[in-house]
């Protein structure tokens, strides 16, 4: 028995930032000083406040290190782990008050949390059984095995109103009435893994932490439809996830939780992992399965459904990674429990990842119905250097942008779809004042003209050209017309495009039309960027009445651009300079270098 | 796995370790002091062995064990204080591995202080 857990943040962010080397620094220290039998240390998944990595947990107290380096062990152990004295200098200085340490759960990042689908991350050790098992782990299995019918799961389902998570929001119950409803020799059961998404890591995150949570769900989900086999198809760009998917399924096996006649019931189920290669469309349903069948990744049109003919043409239930995660709280809590929370017609929490313009870089997860507002302001600290918020981009490359006179507005499926954007897997990207609409329209637009299979030709040609308009407009060669041009091809595209991929990649640059027309008629009229991030509509300039001379952007200047003039200004010692127009790359080494303020950007 | 019994046994197992994991604002609290001084007079086998006591009991959910630095009475080191929500603290001094079944067992479970072992029974 060990008095003491050290638990550190193996998650794929605090990797990055070298929390692995302290974790085997602590065993180290400990060692030497002859604690490794009474403190243990565990690498856990994700915390979800990436932004203050390495994270590390002291229990039974609590203490929550953020930032740690591998200098800092050797002083983490002597004084704390050896002596009982907290190193307050390194802990998350949210939860250090006066003369007391608050308790992590009252820090303005996790109070308005409700953690469910990540409730074993940061706390498990995803590579131990035992560790998901004490937590419940497996019992939502044994529940639906030994007392429950397939009819009984799938309406469990169905009552706790559980939506998938993956973006298009379709009852999970429904979906495997659908599967059990159809009769064949075999049936599989399918979990998509392909998070695309650029800005969202909850699926990650998940499979990092607690990827016994997905293997028992999907076990489930097998009993609930039919189904002997699984695949998760998952990217291979995640490697640590792949590595503890495989331990754990080799886990289960060795348990008897997966296999032959799963706790004497004589139920079996197996799981096998498919790699993905990181295609985006790969995300969507048929592509996904036509992948794992070993042939090129695109979609095919529906109807037949993949309840009907799925994988390997039979049928084939298919959930995202987080709506498996939320399965068996529910099995075991009820369906009432989880309706209980969230909005009318969108129950339970959704994890949202976030990041761009804001202080608490991380994973959140929220009860339906939280306002955006709570989560970029409280939960999320706020955008840094006392910055405006101007929009915030919900649902990826599918989604749309938020403007703040919605900021209020209770997130869940259905009001994201009547603002213009969508939940899709909970990516969220604040943006503020310095941040250009019509160019982040275009990062998005790049994305999927690029990801677009070019099986379709609305998402293939469709995309291209609507990326060609917004280039010229960021190039100051648009138009009013163009606008309205450009308005038509994207209701084009979604109507005419065969799949999510191409119905949805329209969304960034409608919605930025929608709510900031104004900053596209500056670049097609006035041909200014307002935030000043479109590099053709920009201009640097020196004021030569406040110029003193001393030469430091001259010197800074890459292509040399900037010259000596043989104008004083009224008060000064030296010329002014100036830049020639026609040499400069709008690098804004000059206007960065300038101490006095005399260059100008517009 | 062939039955939910066999299931329960490796979660009851394994449970002891995530309870430690967890904040519970109720729990008894078992304070070590471990400065210099405690360490010193041989608090490290003390905290080992409330660790092992209260996890052969069976009360992981209920206590925590915690470390604490110098209270100041460095003579009567070892010092462990108990804190249970709703009772006045007891400071036990000179506690030995010895004495600790009986202080788990006595006020830990059936809330009966080993005065003999408090600083009050040493001070007179």
């Amino acid at each position: 028995m060990y008095r003491s857990n050290v638990l550190v943040c193996g998650g794929t962010g605090c990797t990055s930032s070298h929390s692995l080397l302290i974790a085997e620094k602590l065993k180290e220290e400990l060692a030497a000083k002859g604690l490794d039998k009474e403190v243990n240390v565990i690498t856990t998944g994700c915390f979800g406040l990436c932004a203050l990595g390495p994270i590390m947990v002291v229990y039974p107290e609590g203490s929550f290190y953020s930032m740690v380096k591998v200098e800092d062990v050797p002083e983490i152990v002597e004084e704390h782990l050896n002596k009982g004295r907290i190193v307050t200098r390194l802990l998350y200085q949210e939860t250090v008050e006066e003369d007391t340490i608050k308790s992590l759960n009252k820090t303005a990042f996790y109070e308005k949390q409700k953690r469910v689908a990540l409730r074993n991350c940061g706390v498990i050790d995803p590579e131990k059984i035992d560790d998901y098992i004490a937590n419940d782990g497996y019992a939502a299995l044994g529940k639906v095995l030994t007392e429950m019918t397939p009819e009984e799961v799938i309406q469990t389902m169905l009552d706790s109103g559980l939506r998938g998570r993956g973006g298009a929001g379709f009852p999970t119950g429904l979906k495997w009435k659908f599967a059990r409803g159809n009769d064949a020799d075999q049936k599989y059961v399918c979990c998509n893994a392909d998070e695309g998404d650029p800005g969202a890591f909850m699926d990650r995150s998940v499979l990092e932490g607690d990827p016994h949570v997905v293997l028992e769900a999907m076990a489930i989900a097998g009993y609930a439809i039919g189904a002997s086999e699984g695949y998760i198809y998952v990217r291979a760009e995640y490697p640590i996830a792949v590595k503890r998917l495989q331990i754990a399924i080799d886990q289960a096996h060795e348990y008897g939780l997966l296999g032959k006649d799963i706790f004497g019931t004589g139920f079996d189920f197996d799981i096998h992992i498919r790699l993905g290669a990181g295609a985006f469309v790969c995300g969507e349903e048929t592509a996904l399965m036509t992948s794992i069948e070993g042939k090129r990744g695109e979609p095919r049109p529906r109807p037949p459904f993949p309840a009907v003919k799925g994988l390997y043409r039979k049928p084939t239930t298919l959930n995202n990674v987080e709506t498996y995660a939320n399965i068996p709280q529910i099995i075991l809590k009820g369906a009432e429990w989880f309706a209980s929370m969230g909005t009318e017609k969108s129950k339970g929490t959704k994890v949202f990842a976030l990041g761009g313009k804001i202080n608490h870089t991380g994973l959140v997860e929220v009860p339906m119905g939280t306002t955006l507002r709570t989560i970029i302001e409280e939960i999320g600290g706020g955008i840094p250097n006392g910055k405006k918020f101007k929009a915030a981009q919900t649902g990826g490359p599918s989604g749309g942008c938020i403007p703040a006179e919605h900021l209020d507005i209770q997130i869940d499926y259905d009001n994201l779809l009547a603002i213009g954007s969508m939940m899709g897997s909970g990516g969220l990207i604040v943006m503020d004042e310095t941040d250009c609409m019509v160019d982040i329209a275009k990062f998005f637009l790049e994305f999927t003209v690029d990801e677009s299979c070019g099986k379709c030709t609305p998402c293939r040609i469709g995309t291209k050209r609507l990326l060609e308009m917004l280039e010229k407009i960021t190039k100051g060669q648009g138009s009013l017309e163009m606008l309205d041009e450009m308005e038509k091809l994207c209701h084009y595209i979604k109507e005419n495009s065969l799949c999510g991929l191409g119905q949805t990649a329209p969304n960034p640059v409608l919605s930025t039309l929608r709510y900031f027309k104004d900053e596209y008629i500056a670049h097609v009229v006035d041909k200014k960027c307002p935030a000043g991030v479109c590099k053709d509509l920009l201009e640097y300039t020196i004021d030569k009445s406040k110029c003193i001379g001393c030469g430091l952007c001259s010197r800074k200047c890459p292509v040399g651009a900037i010259s000596v003039t043989d104008y004083v200004a009224p008060g000064k010692k030296k010329p002014a300079y100036e830049i020639d127009h026609s040499k400069c790359i709008k690098c804004g080494a000059c206007f960065d270098a300038c101490k006095f303020k005399s260059i100008y950007k517009g | 796995m062939k039955s939910l019994a066999e299931l329960k046994a490796i979660r009851d197992r394994a449970k002891a370790q995530l309870d430690l994991r967890k904040e519970n604002p109720n729990a008894a609290r078992v304070l070590v002091g471990m400065a210099t001084c405690g360490i010193a007079a041989g608090a490290r086998p003390v905290l080992n062995a409330f660790t092992e006591e209260i996890a052969k009991r069976g009360l992981t959910d209920s206590v925590t064990v915690t470390q604490t630095g110098c209270i100041g009475i460095c003579q009567y080191e070892p010092v462990v204080e108990i804190e249970i929500p709703g009772e006045e603290k007891v400071t036990y001094v000179k506690v030995a591995p010895e004495m600790v079944p009986r202080i788990v067992n006595d006020h830990l479970v059936n809330h009966n202080v080993v005065t003999e072992f408090t600083i009050g029974a040493i001070q007179k």
